[in-house]
């Protein structure tokens, strides 16, 4: 698989190392009513989908930028690649 | 027809004309006591106990492709029962007894060769771990044999003992581990399950759950809908996808593991090996071919294919661990899909959908659990509450912070 960087241009994939669904950005909120079931949720639940999968990756060899890359687990083709600080704001999660 | 040495001489000098299809092909009816979603390994071998041990007979597996199509056909085949957690050890040492009388039982030849596996250690704290574990599984009624160098030596001379980076130290063995042939499994469970009674119906995808106010009532199929009292899942790699007709989430990813299997060698290798410093196994099949395999992938996929640093990573793992393996040319590949669960550990639990049974989250090791998840799945549906050796396989478990974490990494499926 080829990562097309926005940064750096089309990186190998061995370069990356993988955490997981890119859900993991939306961090429950740790003082809600709910948060241990949110967190159960958060840490334990995933979608899995056969298709589109957003998900975080780690340019470990690189840069060492979060990606948000956008892959299709049915082909593994590479469909779209963000940086995660990105859409982590664009989710408001700058704070 | 049963299967025994006199039919052989029988058949053999009546031209062979008198076998018979192993399974009947019937159409589907309108509704079952028990429907079984998948017919892997697994699901046949539940169905197979449904009848054999608790004498329920309106049962019919739903297979979507043939039966054996999943991961049943397509894993490495090795079977042990060295786990060490008390959640964990006692399922598998169950599943290896039955295992020991499977063939008898179903009357079926599935090649269980219990040749020995050796888990290689290489430090002393490894060492220290291997002792621990090897402790843990005779506690549950298993077998373990802490080898040191010298033994170890004179079972498998060939292995890189003077390795510069991971000297190999010794190795734990389980003796009555092995492998087992895999299609054969498949095959055995099906014809025992025909023969009480089970309908078998390939070709039969589910594409959804007839759920009404929180009750599952049947499913619904390629071939229409079919109504159930129970309705069992039970498709490995695709229990996300199929869960998630029912909406529920699950603590499971699908991953993709790859084997690989050589062109056909003389006997070296007399049992499954497995490397301590890397991810690593080797066994060698009756044909000669070494059959060996390594990590998943690491990221998510149902493509039932992997990619190329992982074939690189496994053969360096081969490299290390027995120079020698250079030498063998690779004849086939493949990849299946697994379910990759949170702690490492699998689910044989109800679901908040009342009549609806979840089996899952093998990870890429289900195929020695077949005998007991089977017979773990059969009597829970059958009789609505857990086996007691499968009683910590619950879906709820990470809320109540008893996750049955082998490794230790946590939540994170593509590090067990
Ligand atoms: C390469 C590889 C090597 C492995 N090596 C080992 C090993 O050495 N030892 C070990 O213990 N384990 C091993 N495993 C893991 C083991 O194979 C699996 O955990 C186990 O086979 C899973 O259970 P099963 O046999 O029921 O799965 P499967 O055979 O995959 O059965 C699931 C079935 O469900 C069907 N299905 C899916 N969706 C639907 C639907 N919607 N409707 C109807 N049917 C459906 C599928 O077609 C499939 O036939 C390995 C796996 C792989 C991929």
């Amino acid at each position: 698989m080829i990562i097309d960087h926005p940064l750096l241009g089309p990186r190998d994939a061995q370069e990356f190392a993988i955490l997981g669904d890119a859900s993991l950005i939306d961090r429950p909120d740790w003082q809600a009513e709910d948060a241990a079931k949110l967190f159960h949720d958060y840490l334990h639940l995933r979608d899995n989908p056969a298709g589109e999968h957003r998900e975080l990756w780690f340019h470990e060899q690189g840069d060492r930028s979060w990606l948000v890359v956008t892959r299709s687990t049915l082909t593994h083709e590479v469909l779209k690649v963000e940086l995660a600080r990105d859409v982590a704001i664009a989710r408001g999660r700058d704070r | 027809m049963r299967y025994s040495v006199l039919q052989i001489l029988r058949q053999g000098l009546t031209g062979n004309r008198g076998w018979k299809p192993v399974w009947r092909e019937p159409e589907p009816k309108r509704h079952y006591d028990t429907i079984v979603v998948g017919g892997g390994g697994h699901g046949l071998a539940t169905a197979y106990y449904l009848a054999s041990a608790h004498g329920l007979t309106d049962v019919a597996v739903l297979e979507k492709g043939w039966l054996g199509s999943g991961n049943v056909g397509r894993n490495t085949t090795i079977v042990r029962s060295n786990y060490l957690l008390p959640g964990n050890e006692p399922f598998y040492e169950l599943s290896m007894k039955l295992w020991e009388g499977l063939e008898q039982d179903v009357n079926y030849n599935a090649m269980v060769s219990q040749r020995g596996i050796i888990n290689l250690y290489h430090s002393d704290g490894q060492r220290d771990a291997a002792a621990r574990r090897g402790n843990a599984m005779i506690l549950a009624g298993a077998d373990a044999v802490l080898l040191d160098r010298e033994a170890l030596q004179r079972k498998c001379p060939y292995l890189d003992f003077d390795n510069e980076r991971f000297p190999i130290k010794g190795g734990l063995w389980q003796p009555r581990g092995g492998t087992v042939r895999h299609d054969a499994v498949a095959w055995g469970y099906a014809r025992g399950a025909d023969r009480r009674g089970v309908d078998l119906i390939q070709n039969c995808e589910v594409t959804g759950f007839d759920i009404r106010n929180g009750v599952c009532h049947g499913v619904e199929t390629q071939r229409g809908t079919i109504g159930a009292d129970r309705v069992a899942v039970c498709v490995a790699g695709s229990s996300g996808r199929v869960m998630g007709y029912a909406g529920l989430r699950l603590p499971i990813e699908s991953h993709v593991l790859q084997a690989f299997v050589t062109e056909g060698l003389k006997p070296a290798i007399p049992g499954v090996i497995t490397y301590g410093a890397g991810h690593f196994y080797v066994s060698q099949s009756d044909k000669g071919g070494l059959v060996f395999g390594g990590d998943i992938d690491g990221y998510n996929s149902y493509a039932q294919r992997g990619n190329l640093p992982m074939v690189e990573d496994v053969c360096e793992g081969g490299m290390a661990l027995m120079p020698m393996i250079g030498r063998a040319r690779v004849l086939r590949m493949w990849g299946g899909l697994v379910d990759m669960s949170m702690d490492g550990s699998p689910f044989i639990d109800k679901t908040p959908v009342e009549g609806l049974y979840f089996n899952g989250g093998w990870n890429y090791g289900g195929f020695k659990a077949t005998p007991a998840s089977g017979y773990c799945y059969a009597h829970l549906i059958a009789t609505g509450a857990p086996h007691p050796v499968a009683a910590e396989m619950r879906l709820d478990r990470f809320e109540r912070g008893a996750a049955i974490d082998e490794k230790g990494v946590g939540a994170q499926p593509n590090l067990h």
